[in-house]
């Protein structure tokens, strides 16, 4: 299924136009996108750090989670939210960076580790909730969170630069 | 003082001339500097929500604030280092910025008040208030910083 056809009448939208020729919208826009990263994933960082053992020891597992994912996931909303709104004022150079397919892979990666952490591991957390160190499924899936959340920073930085870009833009 | 020349002879010196020259250093250190930044969000966040009374409410405010500390410290010292390398890969382009001297001036009040009053704050009624300084203030500094990039 080529996508791109969508992607250029998508570009066309006013919308998208008004984004992107705007002289604050974008700026604020991004703004946006880079501080509601810190409220995401400073939150998931604090339950990665826990699981993993290293931080927030001695603070109940469920605690962390419970307490904090609601933050989170309103950090995503709006992150998603605001980058939505970035892919929108550029689709066709977005969809066709590098940095931004091995973003969207690792996002749903990110997405996968969450689910199989909270179906296994996370559903008898009542018999290590306070454990300094958590089991090695828990940590594993706090590992694997940081590393890909980080990748997807990157990714999403270097988005930015137009070094593999078919069309320099 | 003039400090135009410094500013001048920062984006001169080795360093900056390298980072300056390289096509990957400056990304690498961006986003290391977004990565810092989200760590030292994630800390300041947890610490201010509990002073509002919401978040991690289970745990006693000191005892959080101790065991967050070493992680803000951390996250601070990333976020600093690499934006000084950054800095002096173009310290003129800063020289001339509104955006950068904002950001300078918030970061000196936000991290002064990390280290003075918000810690004397903990567990007196002026919690709340003491968050909301603390949110407001690195709020400032990071819309500040990302604008350096346009102005």
């Amino acid at each position: 299924m080529n996508l791109l056809p969508f992607f250029e009448w998508l570009e066309g939208t006013a919308g998208s136009v008004a984004i992107r020729e705007s002289t604050l919208l974008y700026p604020f826009i991004e703004t946006s996108h880079v501080l509601t990263l810190c409220l995401f994933l400073g939150m998931i960082a604090m339950l990665d750090l826990r699981l993993i053992g290293v931080g927030l020891r001695g603070v109940p597992v469920s605690d962390v989670a419970g307490r904090l994912l609601p933050w989170a996931l309103g950090g995503f909303v709006l992150m998603a939210i605001s980058g939505m709104l970035l892919f929108y004022s550029g689709p066709v150079r977005a969809s066709g960076n590098v940095f931004f397919r091995i973003k969207m892979v690792m996002i749903g990666l990110t997405g996968i580790n969450a689910l199989l952490f909270h179906f296994t591991i996370y559903k008898r957390v009542a018999d290590w909730d306070g454990d300094a160190t958590p089991p090695w499924r828990a940590r594993l899936a706090g590992i694997c969170s940081l590393v890909l959340w980080c990748m997807v920073v990157i990714c999403g930085r270097m988005q930015a630069y137009n070094w593999f870009d078919k069309v320099k833009g | 003082m003039e400090l135009l020349p410094v500013f001048q002879w920062l984006e001169a010196t080795a360093v900056g001339t390298t980072i300056r020259e390289s096509l990957w250093l400056f990304p690498m250190i961006q986003c290391g500097h977004l990565l810092g930044l989200a760590l030292l969000g994630g800390t300041v966040l947890v610490g201010d929500l509990r002073l509002l009374g919401w978040g991690l409410r289970g745990e006693p405010v000191e005892t959080l604030a101790g065991k967050l500390q070493p992680w803000m410290v951390g996250a601070l010292g990333v976020t600093v280092g690499t934006g000084i390398l950054m800095f002096l890969s173009e310290a003129l382009k800063c020289y001339y910025s509104p955006p950068f001297w904002y950001k300078m001036g918030m970061l000196v009040l936000a991290t002064g008040f990390a280290f003075t009053l918000r810690r004397r704050a903990l567990g007196t009624r002026w919690g709340r208030v003491t968050a909301i300084v603390s949110m407001g203030l690195w709020l400032g500094v990071g819309f500040a910083g990302r604008w350096i990039a346009f102005y």
